[in-house]
């Protein structure tokens, strides 16, 4: 098959899932006494803000780190669902201690990023050892674990490390002790000025993008390129065969999630970096929308950027329909819901159609389909 | 006699391979008729055709004279065709009455199954056609044959009057199969026509009233039994002469490159699998495992590649022991495996040729650089099993499940011997492929061996056994029972031995 057309079967499907996506928010939107065409323009001419786009940008930094942590471990078949716990112990935890011990500014970044990614990775490798040792699902291990991380650790940690109780930062939230601004990844407003123009209203490109980047990059290559994904990968698509082929299977189930823990920990730096604490109430449900995005992005590192967008751009411009009052914004839920379900069946019946183009055009390259018979 | 079918001109395309190529075949009403042909000659398609599975590009049916086409297997169904299939599919936790009545079930008020009817209904079915089998058993109690029957008397219970059997005798042992010809001589005396595939020659030769041959996709003959001799059925399945499996001169070095000693392999429930197995493999030589499949061969296989623990006993390879090395250490230090079910074991049908050509090797050179997999040198030590396997493929970049079934075996094959093993595991090595490729891969068998590969080999095909081993041993519950000297065997000794029926070393 040729790469374009590989490319445009790739595309197709995601593409008919927005269609399709639009199409039904359409339909729900008219039943509920909406003009679509007003909100979708509503939301369209909020996003073409530079502000807004800051905004879009900055909220798909960690739905796309969330995307990446949830496919490492959809390459081998695990699905983990704790991704929302661990990015939000990690981030806790980090804020904390990133905030306690005395080291100069870079240091202080990087022991951050380092001391979030041990935490997500110890949290969910506990699934993965669960999983090896004892046979329990990390589907239920993690699910399971998402609560006692959220409802359990976190709203006890948070008393217990609340920066006096009083009001930190000066935006009157209230959250763990402030990490000194030397210690905080600068934001990146002066690279995106630098091609437009001045960034108003006080928003900041997130610096925790380039992280974001980095993951996208390394995830690439591991997964693609090393004899460690392959060996992920492998266990992913036969997992028989992996075993036979050498591959340690206990080994690879938790080498598999405590990488996804680790790169869940990356999530909550864009909140942390961002506020400069970690804060009582902070953004949820990032974890949830990673799912979402690996499942549209294919798992596929660019892919998932895509994904990252579309769900950032919803998440955001749906705020302006509040104003507008164009419609309500939770048909922004609704349309959500509707590309994940789209894009599960439109991959499917792509994945097929890539077969059968595939094995035909094996086929014909061996010569075996005779043109009379095409005829026939 | 009427008509129960007939076929004229079924032509069937698949990606890679026309399976089915202006077939024409007619069946008489209440008789037997084989379809031979080997494997990939397009039997199996023409049969999913006839039961509505799949559908012909072009062609026509007729059933009974009646022209059908069929879009599902239900309208087969409708019209009095049932087939059983090789791979059986019953819920092994149901009792065979449910089994029977799965998607057929007779109601009573508010939809509740109407047990006492169907059962009634399930007694004349088995008493019209002479078959009998207990309703209440479960059928993970029951043994293959009897599975095999309840498949039977499945299709019967939906009306069938003709039934297609895809190779009923693959998964018999003998005296089932003798079983399942009564059965089936009771059934067409019944009024049933009965369409059956095999490619075992003696059998077709033994129950068949006519026999058809396939070959290429293409009917090249419909003869009688009592017109020819299985050596003219193989031939006119070939096309041409047959090869045979036997080595030529001994290559037997003394240097023992694999040693199991005392061997006892358990499962989960402490049942023995392998109890207390001792051989030893030397270089040059090639060790054949007979025995009846289930008798523990594939867990000593588990046990000397790593993927199953060894209880007792220790296995060692060039004098070293590997009993407690992982998998992957084992493959390192020369041992290369021929899986007996590729797809389970021995391909990613989803990952692109190079990739399966690296599976299993993907820590040793020219397939990684470091802690990177070299594309490169894989897709050249592609290129290269390609050339010298004869892998029929467009590329090394196609998936491995745009491949038939031979190409996938020789590329496993050539994956394996390229890597040069020190002892090479050989399960069912030319199962499901045709003679062709066959041939090939006991030439890639015979040639490693003459340069010092120690073979364990395990194979269903008791020529090949004989042909290709210089030592048979044989397993029966889990223990090796006779060690036999294949030039003074024939393969109706070597079944005796099998079954239990004669022990001791030749």
């Amino acid at each position: 098959m040729s790469l374009s057309r590989r490319i445009l079967l790739a595309l197709a499907a995601p593409v008919v899932a927005l269609v399709v996506a639009l199409a039904m928010s359409s339909v729900v939107l008219v039943l509920s006494g909406s003009n679509p065409l007003e909100a979708f323009a509503d939301m369209i001419g909020h996003a073409s803000r530079l502000e807004t786009m800051v905004d879009i940008l900055n909220r798909a930094t960690p739905i796309y780190i969330a995307g990446v942590a949830v496919a490492i471990g959809f390459r081998m078949n695990l699905f983990n669902i704790g991704v929302e716990g661990q990015y939000l112990l990690a981030a806790l935890v980090a804020a904390h201690v990133g905030a306690l011990v005395d080291l100069p500014g870079p240091l202080r970044i990087v022991f951050i990023l380092v001391v979030a990614m041990a935490v997500g990775a110890a949290y969910s490798g506990f699934a993965g050892v669960l999983k090896v040792t004892r046979g329990i699902s990390e589907v239920i291990s993690t699910i399971m674990l998402n609560a006692i991380a959220i409802t359990g650790l976190i709203a006890f940690l948070i008393r217990e490390w609340q920066a006096g109780g009083a009001i930190q930062g000066g935006v009157g939230r209230v959250g763990t002790t402030p990490i000194p601004d030397s210690g905080l990844i600068p934001n990146m407003n002066p690279v995106l000025e630098f091609f437009t123009r001045e960034i108003r209203q006080g928003k900041q490109l997130t610096g925790v993008l380039v992280v974001a980047i980095l993951v996208g990059i390394v995830y690439h290559l591991l997964v693609n390129r090393t004899r460690f994904g392959f060996d992920l990968r492998a266990s992913g698509i036969n997992p028989f065969a992996a075993q036979v082929g050498g591959v340690p299977a206990k080994r690879m189930v938790v080498s598999a999630m405590v990488l996804s823990g680790a790169v869940a920990g990356l999530v909550g730096m864009t909140e942390i970096n961002q506020v400069g604490f970690f804060p009582a109430n902070p953004i949820k449900g990032l974890g949830f929308t990673g799912i979402a995005a690996a499942l549209l992005g294919r798992n596929h590192p660019a892919g998932i950027i895509l994904a990252a967008l579309i769900f950032s751009f919803l998440d955001i411009s749906s705020g302006v329909l509040q104003f507008t009052g164009a419609a309500s914004r939770e048909i922004v839920v609704i349309m959500q819901g509707v590309i994940i379900l789209a894009a599960v069946v439109a991959y499917e019946v792509a994945s097929r159609a890539r077969e059968r183009q595939e094995a035909k055009s094996a086929a014909e390259a061996l010569g075996d389909v005779k043109p009379s018979e095409e005829a026939a | 006699m009427a008509t129960a079918i007939e076929l004229s001109g079924i032509t069937k395309r698949f990606p890679g391979v026309v399976a089915n190529d202006q077939v024409n075949l007619t069946v008489e009403e209440g008789e037997i008729h084989a379809i031979c042909g080997e494997n990939g000659a397009g039997k199996s398609t023409l049969m999913k055709i006839l039961y509505g599975m799949q559908q012909a590009d072009s062609g026509t049916m007729k059933v009974h004279g009646r022209e059908v086409r069929f879009v599902s297997p239900t309208e087969a169904i409708a019209a009095g065709i049932g087939m059983v299939h090789q791979h059986f599919m019953l819920a092994d936790q149901l009792t065979v009455l449910e089994n029977v009545i799965l998607g057929a079930e007779p109601t009573k008020a508010l939809g509740r199954i109407d047990f006492e009817a169907a059962r009634e209904h399930l007694r004349e079915v088995g008493q019209a056609y002479g078959l009998t089998i207990d309703p209440n058993d479960l059928i993970e109690e029951l043994e293959v044959g009897e599975r095999q029957r309840v498949e039977i008397i499945k299709v019967l219970y939906r009306g069938a009057k003709i039934l297609i059997l895809d190779e009923p005798t693959a998964v018999l042992v003998p005296q089932e199969v003798e079983e399942l010809f009564r059965n089936m001589r009771g059934l067409k005396e019944d009024g049933a026509t009965i369409l059956f595939i095999d490619h075992k020659l003696d059998e077709v030769l033994a129950i068949a009233d006519t026999i058809t041959v396939l070959r290429d996709g293409k009917t090249v003959a419909t003869v009688k039994p009592n017109e020819v001799t299985a050596h003219d059925l193989a031939e006119l399945m070939v096309g041409s002469e047959l090869p045979t499996p036997e080595t030529t001169e001994s290559t037997v070095t003394d240097q023992v490159a694999l040693d199991v000693e005392s061997v006892t392999v358990l499962d989960e429930d402490e049942r023995v699998l392998v109890d207390d197995v001792t051989f030893r493999i030397r270089r040059g030589e090639v060790v054949g495992i007979a025995g009846v499949e289930g008798n523990g061969q594939a867990e000593l296989v588990d046990a000397i590649l790593g993927t199953r623990p060894v209880h007792r006993g220790s296995i060692k390879l060039m004098g070293e022991d590997v009993t407690l090395l992982p998998v992957r250490a084992r493959r390192e230090r020369g041992i290369g495996y021929i899986p007996q079910d590729r797809h389970r074991e021995g391909l990613l049908l989803t990952a692109p040729l190079w990739e399966n050509a690296a599976l299993g090797h993907q820590t040793q050179e020219p397939f990684v650089n470091g802690i990177f997999i070299d594309r490169a040198g894989s897709k050249e030590r592609t290129e290269h099993i390609r050339k010298e396997f004869d892998v029929r493929t467009p590329n090394v970049d196609v998936h491995a499940h745009a491949l038939s079934g031979g190409n996938q075996q020789k590329l496993i094959v050539g994956r394996e011997m390229t890597a040069d093993p020190i002892v090479l595991l050989a399960a069912h090595p030319t199962r499901g492929i045709d003679v062709g490729a066959q041939a090939e891969v006991w030439d890639d068998i015979k040639l490693a061996r003459s340069k010092g590969m120690a073979t364990l080999l395990i194979s269903a095909d008791l020529d090949e056994l004989i042909g290709l081993s210089d030592t048979i041993v044989v397993m029966l519950r889990g223990g090796l029972v006779a060690t036999l000297d294949p030039a003074k065997l024939s393969p109706r000794e070597l079944g005796a031995y099998m079954t239990g029926a004669k022990e001791g070393a030749a």
